[in-house]
């Protein structure tokens, strides 16, 4: 009944835009601060445009820099979704099961922001149809990039028609159809590995750069990225508690921290593994990690930064690992906001920058990024974090049951996402 | 599966279905406007004539912009002598002039690097920056760099577009019009050989070389990268690349690697040759040997 279809639809339109325009002080306040920063990033990106990438630090030594270093990290945090599916299907375990929609909003926000940190790293952003078959041509299968088109892509529309569906189907006061739902979310389980696996090795074929042309790292990236997105979603699952009625288990929460802590611990060991092959063997090969930790002569801009990472991760694993600190939600909060911190550090400016650093021909460029790409990056971050904004917005009236196509009685009692 | 002991046979479902994915694949792989180079002959005379065209307005002065093929039978390679290279830089600056390298922000495709006597070639010690008051220094060697035309390029197994690749003749190519600067080529370089137009590449009119080539020297944009060709321009017409006809002590050689009494195989065959990053097994086109 496609009137029918049309009918709900736009009602369901209607009623997003109405959620989206209503709210407090709070929630205005941080719409402005987003949509400063979102301006502030086009205004710079128009310039980057006009004037070309030379107004970033990067050169041909260091051809890549801070974008690329926020794309790894962004592709990391898409694995929240899958860190809350794995205890929540394959367990059964229901009090996670709940929030499993709002990990996979986030992973949606997430590969659209590390889809934009590309568009704005590429010389040619308006050849981008270049790579899309079958006006353009893809290198497949031989380019790893053209893998990671492809995966991340196919991520993005998983999260995305599984999200979609649960939440029209709560605003039908109807359960999603599990036969459609319960497949694609385990299948986004081997996707959220390949994701990662694919990004690591986007570096870690690279023989010319010995730093990443290590077998750990594609290990390393999943044991990272399994820290990075759920400790975003600690602390959203937080806020929505305080703001909504909507209720979650205090167990659900520190059941997602302990598995962040063997995560955590896993990303130490192997860190420590890779460090530990590079100084004791003591080659040509240890300089980029001699760069990260040391620095080479008088070249030390990063040094403070990777040490930074060690201690925010030893912190966040100290934190998470003890039942104690894992239920005072004090030190919960400061365990996630180190596990950020020290993955972002780790990953963006640790993976990138000491990669190319000294160069091929061993010319050692300190790269660090300007204002403009700082920028560019912030306004990157806003316009991912207003899309979960909004996304939330409409998910949770849904999910309580209080967002509901008035004309259709559905099958459910409210809340509508509970019990299923 | 079931396993009723005879083979299932494919259904007509089946194999339409198949059928129909498989074309579908192919036309979202194979079809379609692609790189102009492999476009026909008639789209590239006319996408040249319209950049002839876009040159002479911009610099006015009247541009050629070939498409000149591979010679059948001809591979290149080249050979540089060590022992003789006294790093005076000469190379450096007729490979800008020759192939219209932006003078500002700076681009050169041949970087020279100094090197310690007593350490060899040893990349982690090399100064590319030297600039003592008369060359050769004491204790010191020159090994120039550029785009080693490797058998099993690094570089052109990247590419997400497939906007660079190998010649027939063995030059490593890139097609500026179709290069998304992504970069990832110069991440997989182990030379440091390609370069990026971070900025508009800026040269005056006067010192415009209007003898180009469609995938060498003809004016590029901002946004895409960029490098050596073995001066395709010159070497598909016979003639040496700039930086071998420049060099003051004649330590850059240059030939046909199918032809057996060609200079570059001689070498090849008569002195001690090695190729840089060997461990690599990038397998240059571009040798360096100790004549002396």
């Amino acid at each position: 009944m496609p009137r029918e279809t049309i009918r709900l639809f736009s009602g369901f339109a209607r009623g997003s835009v109405k959620l989206i325009l209503k709210g407090n002080r709070a929630y205005w306040l941080w719409l402005a601060f987003l949509g400063a920063l979102i301006l502030s990033g086009a205004l710079a990106y128009a310039n980057q445009v006009r004037t070309g990438l030379v107004v970033t630090a990067m050169r041909d030594q260091v051809s890549w820099g801070f974008y690329i270093g926020n794309f790894t990290f962004l592709v990391g945090v898409a694995a929240a979704a899958v860190v809350l599916v794995i205890p929540a299907y394959i367990y059964d375990w229901k009090p996670i099961r709940e929030i499993v929609i709002y990990g996979e909003l986030l992973a949606i926000s997430a590969i659209m922001m590390c889809l934009m940190f590309v568009c704005v790293d590429i010389g040619r952003p308006d050849r981008f149809w270049h790579l899309i078959p079958p006006f353009g041509h893809l290198n497949f299968p031989r380019s790893i990039l053209a893998w990671d088109v492809i995966v991340l892509n196919i991520y993005f529309l998983l999260n995305f028609a599984v999200a979609t569906h649960i939440l029209y189907r709560a605003f039908h006061g109807r359960r999603y159809a599990k036969r459609l739902v319960v497949p694609l979310v385990l299948l986004s389980i081997p996707m959220a590995v390949g994701i990662h696996t694919v990004t690591a090795f986007l570096y870690n074929g690279l023989a010319a750069r010995p730093y990443w042309n290590s077998s750990i790292l594609a290990p390393q990236f999943l044991a990272s990225a399994f820290c990075s997105g759920p400790a975003i979603l600690l602390v959203v699952m937080q806020l929505l508690r305080r703001f909504t009625r909507f209720e979650i288990q205090d167990q659900a929460i520190q059941k997602i921290a302990e598995l962040m802590a063997y995560a955590m611990f896993l990303n130490l060991f192997l860190h420590g593994a890779e460090a530990f092959k590079e100084f004791y063997s003591g080659t040509q090969h240890l300089l980029y990690t001699r760069y990260w930790y040391l620095g080479l002569g008088g070249h030390r801009t990063l040094v403070p930064y990777a040490w930074s990472a060690v201690a925010l991760n030893v912190l966040a694993f100290a934190l998470f690992i003890a039942p104690a600190t894992r239920r005072n939600w004090i030190t919960l909060n400061i365990g996630c906001l180190a596990t950020y911190a020290g993955v972002y550090i780790e990953k963006g400016m640790g993976l990138i920058i000491p990669g190319l650093t000294p160069d091929a021909l061993g010319e050692i460029y300190e790269y660090y990024p300007t204002i403009a790409e700082l920028r560019v990056a912030a306004g990157i971050f806003a316009l991912g974090f207003l899309v979960f904004t909004l996304m939330l917005k409409v998910a949770v009236p849904i999910s309580l049951g209080e967002f509901r196509d008035k004309e259709d009685p559905g099958d459910l009692g409210s809340p509508a996402l509970a019990g299923h | 599966m079931e396993t009723n002991g005879k083979t299932p046979k494919p259904t007509r479902r089946l194999f339409t279905s198949t059928a129909a994915a498989a074309a579908a694949g192919w036309i979202l792989t194979a079809c379609g406007p692609k790189r102009l180079y492999e476009a026909p002959r008639a789209q590239l005379k006319k996408a040249i004539a319209d950049l002839e065209r876009q040159y002479r307005e911009r610099y006015g002065k009247n541009v050629t912009v070939s498409d000149s093929q591979p010679i059948p039978g001809v591979e290149f390679a080249y050979a540089l002598d060590i022992s003789r290279c006294i790093g005076c830089r000469r190379c450096v600056y007729a490979c800008v002039a020759e192939n219209n390298q932006s003078r500002d922000p700076q681009i050169q495709w041949i970087r020279v690097l100094s090197m310690e006597k007593e350490k060899g070639v040893d990349f982690s010690s090399a100064d590319p920056y030297y600039q003592p008051a008369e060359v050769p220094e004491e204790g010191h060697f020159y090994v120039p760099v550029g785009c080693q035309h490797c058998r099993e390029a690094p570089c052109t197994k990247v590419c997400p577009t497939g906007a660079t690749w190998t010649e027939r003749d063995g030059i490593v190519v890139i097609d500026y019009d179709w290069c998304i600067g992504c970069r990832y080529c110069m991440a997989a370089c182990p030379y440091g050989a390609r370069h990026f137009n971070w900025a508009e590449p800026n040269i005056p009119p006067g010192e415009l070389n209007t003898n180009t080539h469609y995938l060498g020297n003809r004016p590029r944009s901002k946004g895409v990268v960029e490098k050596c060709t073995f001066c395709i321009q010159r070497a598909r017409a016979g003639r040496y690349p700039a930086c071998v006809e420049v060099c003051p002590v004649g330590a850059r050689k240059f030939g046909n690697l199918l032809d057996k009494d060609s200079e570059i195989r001689y070498i090849i065959e008569h002195k001690r040759v090695l190729v840089l990053k060997e461990e690599l097994n990038t397998m240059p086109r571009f040798f360096y040997f100790y004549a002396t």
